[in-house]
């Protein structure tokens, strides 16, 4: 288990830190490109405005739950009046095996996709499947880590897969603060948990939990009977109905937006440590819109962006002049386990195996 | 019988008789949609990855408990479900055919909603009712008991609770086949009984029951083959109560990487048990069809039920709450709920549901457009094929008709599921690829609606009398005018019927949509499926009420177009 301690305090160091926790993994994929950080950065010209205002529209891809990449759609539309966002939402995983799907078939829809898992991008990029595009804002201010040098990804997000609880069904000090104490019997049929299967975020959390705990851990958690959904934005919710008491795993950004909506739900970060999530968002060679998706993907990762990606998604942007709202949990006030979608990459196919046999679904 | 004019060897240069041609294309249209894909689906289901031959796949299905668990749940629940469907339908088809229960044709109404309603939706919403802790159905209890928190009376998410749930989209096709087989029976058999001495009790028992068993036997089995083939409600109650049916499993399978060999083994036995239970069904209906439509008849004679009638209407109305109002108001709850299974009050009332439908949720109006165009393409080209199929085997206008008749049959031994991976396998690749546009789902939706559609109209053709027909065709008209201007008059209040099932059956389809569509080409039914996976239920509650507005808006503006007679909806 990684232990990392922040000593600065500040909203850039943080986040350089948890760049550090991110990226070298989908780099090192690549060594050769490495060296020659060469894609020229481009800003948003009135040309490539133009040329995407005569396309009309484009195909946002995303796992990001919905009615955040809505927002995003609706606030890209507002300010690039005649371009129109089609949000496809669907998990990480289902994202890909959709994308997959299509392009077998040679079904040539997606502009721009955001995912929740970073193996895709390792598959996509081997696949040649992503178009180089790097928006100036982001060679400019985004930590090298956070970026493929060619423009080939970005880093659009980070959260956690957190522990959380209703408020009304359990009292503070008897809520969970770990992984371990999830095994405790008074848990059983109480709990809910996304699939790895159709979540990047479970998928990524899983792939952690595995790495730090080994399979006998779920294996475990399992015999807890555990309501399975599907997504990792599910899990919040069904706690926020009161379905569930507690949720296994999940994701914290809609827990905070519940908790700040007066919705009866807490946070909790595992003393073990939590997986840690980044979503890359790439440009498609072979997308339908090509300016569209380029003059999308340069505004998603602009500072307008990401602060609302702060502000009203409550997710970690990796722009250092985003401002987190005062009082919030940063980052490095939480223990964090590092991610590595090199690592899911090789055993995701085993995962939703494993995973399959243990729970049944 | 067949028209002999070539015989008499009258030359009839002045006109091409089109319909040779055409029937040709049926029959090859009718390959297209059903042989070519169940070839493929058995092909994949023998090969191995590489293309090999091998029965690795079927050894896989029957040993492996990841497949024989769901094979068992699903014939468990196929069953129940059945049993349930009959207990419940049957007396209810019984009061309301043959007892002067009030309220009959609210009554029938209502049950026709049920049919209407998507089974997913349906499933969805009892998420709201009975979910153990947060469905409404639950607080109430708790609240009226006073229990505490973690007690509940229902938990949907169980094998019961999904047997619960399928029975009551189910039990209206055990209704209307019950029903309507009552509302054939004549009352001079009844009237018989009762003059030589039976008693109300001993008619029904020795004459109404026996006649109507054969319907009831067929009702059980198109029950069990629905329970059976069910997609959306499985996958919105099994999953997250940790068990798969054999159709989630089918589906679980396309998941990545997708073991499409497995996926077609897995149909198989879906294919192979329709086929053998509606042989099983022909059987016993061609034994026991008792012969009592045709002729003149007397009216069906009418129980009195005396003061007992309000009894017998609150157990219709008890029955109807389960698929109609309780699953209505829980969705129209979560419509104006800030929180999807709280009640609505004046503090959480909220609008934002209707609006983040309609203008944030930019899927809404493509999957709007797709079902509606979708669901009038579907209708229109499945009627016309049904009306031109049926026309050609009742009247055995050409030789080969039979086999006209079994192909437009044969889908219905296809579960909807089974159809998609088989066209998926067909059309997903070159040569031939129509997988990401609307064409596939429309094969898919018109060959699912084909079979029932082209038994509507034979029966409707076979009750028109074929001596107009030949009158027409003496005087000179080619096979296609004598369909237009006499037989279609004739038959328009059924036509009208069969478009609306096919339209109402386009719109709650999901088991084929699941494996079909692409972003561009999603539907409501697709889009709701979605939406549940990430939770956000008031737009689920949205979207639906939409979908049940467009279902009955067309079905009843159909109706009323003038000129159009007033045919109504019928469920068969």
């Amino acid at each position: 288990m990684s232990k990392i301690r922040f000593s600065r305090r500040d909203v850039l160091r943080a986040s350089a830190a948890i760049g550090a926790l991110v990226s070298p993994a989908v780099t090192s994929v690549r060594p050769v490109r490495a060296q020659a950080r060469a894609a020229a950065a481009e800003p948003i010209t009135p040309a490539l405005v133009e040329a995407a205002r005569k396309e009309g529209k484009l195909a946002f891809y995303t796992a990001m739950d919905l009615p955040i990449a809505e927002k995003f759609a609706k606030t890209f539309e507002a300010k690039f009046p005649g371009i129109a966002v089609r949000v496809e939402r669907s998990g990480a995983e289902r994202v890909f095996q959709r994308i997959g799907q299509e392009m077998e078939s040679r079904i040539y829809a997606v502009d721009v996709v955001n995912s929740a898992d970073g193996a895709h991008f390792i598959v996509w990029t081997r696949n040649n499947w992503l178009a180089p595009y790097l928006p100036e804002e982001v060679a400019r201010h985004y930590p090298a880590q956070y970026y493929d040098p060619d423009g080939l990804w970005v880093t659009t997000r980070v959260w956690l897969s957190s522990l959380g609880y209703n408020t009304n069904l359990v009292k503070p000090e008897d809520a969970p603060r770990s992984f371990a104490d999830l095994l405790d019997p008074r848990w059983m049929g109480k709990m809910v948990k996304g699939h790895p299967a159709y979540s990047g975020t479970i998928m990524t959390a899983t792939f952690q939990i595995v790495r730090e705990f080994g399979w006998p851990y779920l294996e475990k958690l399992a015999k807890q009977r555990v309501m399975q959904v599907q997504s990792s934005t599910d899990p919040p919710k069904k706690l926020a109905l009161g379905e569930r008491a507690v949720m296994a795993d999940g994701n914290d950004y809609n827990l905070i937006q519940l908790k700040e909506a007066g919705q009866p739900v807490e946070v909790v970060y595992p003393t073990e440590g939590t997986p840690l999530v980044t979503g890359p968002s790439a440009v498609f060679k072979s997308a339908p819109n090509p300016n569209a998706a380029r003059l999308f993907q340069n505004w998603l990762h602009s500072l307008e962006a990401q602060q609302l990606l702060v502000d009203f998604a409550r997710q970690h942007s990796v722009h250092p002049l985003t401002k987190e709202k005062p009082g919030a949990r940063r980052l490095d006030e939480i223990k964090l386990w590092k991610d590595d979608p090199a690592g899911v990459e090789k055993s995701s196919e085993e995962i939703k195996t494993r995973y399959a046999q243990i729970f049944r679904v | 019988m067949t028209i002999a004019l070539p015989a008499l060897g009258v030359p009839r240069k002045h006109k091409i008789d089109l319909s040779w041609p055409i029937l040709v294309l049926f029959a090859a249209l009718l390959c297209v949609l059903i042989i070519l894909p169940m070839s493929w689906l058995v092909y994949y289901s023998l090969v191995d990855r590489s293309g090999a031959f091998t029965l690795d796949n079927f050894k896989t299905l029957v040993t492996d408990p990841v497949f024989v668990d769901p094979l068992m749940t699903t014939l468990i629940l196929a069953t129940s479900s059945s049993i349930i469907c009959c207990v419940f339908a049957a007396p209810m088809g019984w009061l309301v055919a043959r007892t002067d229960i009030p309220l009959r044709r609210t009554v029938r109404a209502l049950v026709t909603a049920s049919f209407v309603t998507p089974p997913f939706l349906g499933a969805i919403a009892w998420e709201l009712l009975a979910a153990p802790n947060s469905g409404l159905l639950n607080k109430i209890y708790r609240a009226v008991t006073g229990t505490p928190q973690d007690e509940h009376i229902f938990n949907i998410y169980s094998l019961g609770g999904l047997i619960f749930v399928i029975s009551c989209y189910t039990f209206p096709y055990v209704f209307v086949l019950l029903a309507n087989a009552l509302d054939r029976i004549p009352g001079d058999l009844e009237d018989a009984s009762s003059i030589l001495g039976g008693r109300t009790w001993t008619t029904a028992r020795r004459i109404t029951i026996p006649l109507a068993l054969p319907a009831l036997l067929a009702g059980a089995l198109v029950a069990f083959l629905q329970a059976m083939t069910l997609f959306g409600s499985p996958a919105i109650l099994a999953i997250p109560a940790g068990f798969h049916t054999m159709t989630t499993k089918i589906w679980s399978l396309f998941n990545y990487p997708p073991k499409a060999e497995l996926a077609a083994a897995a149909s198989v036995p879906l294919l192979v048990l329709t086929v053998v239970l509606l042989r099983a069904e022909h059987f016993i209906l061609g034994r026991r069809g008792y012969s009592v439509v045709g002729g003149k008849q007397g009216d069906p004679r009418l129980i009195r039920l005396g003061a007992f009638k309000w009894v017998a209407l609150a157990f219709v109305f008890v029955i109807l709450m389960c698929p109609v109002f309780l699953p209505y108001g829980a969705l129209l709850n979560a419509t104006f709920s800030r929180v999807a299974t709280s009640f609505v009050t004046f503090e959480n009332f909220t609008l934002h549901n209707i609006h983040f439908v309609f203008f944030e949720l930019s899927a809404t109006k493509l999957a709007v457009k797709n079902t509606f165009l979708l669901g009038v393409a579907s209708a229109t080209i499945g009627t016309i094929m049904a009306v031109v199929i049926a026309y050609v085997t009742t009247r055995r206008a050409i030789r080969g008709y039979r086999a006209l008749g079994f192909l437009a049959t044969a889908p219905v031994a296809i579960p909807g599921i089974v159809l998609g991976v088989g066209l998926f396998l067909s059309y997903a690749r070159p040569p031939l690829v129509l997988y990401g546009t609307l064409w596939i789902l429309l094969i898919a939706f018109v060959t699912i609606a084909l079979p029932a559609a082209y038994q509507q109209l034979q029966s409707a053709f076979r009750s028109v009398h074929t001596d107009l027909e030949d009158a027409s065709r003496i005087l000179g008209s080619t096979r296609l005018r004598t369909l237009r201007d006499i037989t279609a008059p004739l038959l328009r209040t059924s036509v009208i019927a069969t478009w609306c099932f096919i339209f109402v059956g386009v719109i709650r389809e999901l088991s084929a949509a699941i494996m079909l569509f692409t972003s561009e080409t999603k539907v409501i039914s697709v889009l709701i499926f979605d939406l549940n996976e990430s939770g956000d239920l008031g737009a689920i509650a949205v979207l639906g009420l939409i979908m049940l507005v467009i279902t009955f808006a067309v079905v009843i503006a159909v109706n009323r177009i003038p000129g159009f007679g007033d045919a109504r909806l019928r469920n068969t």
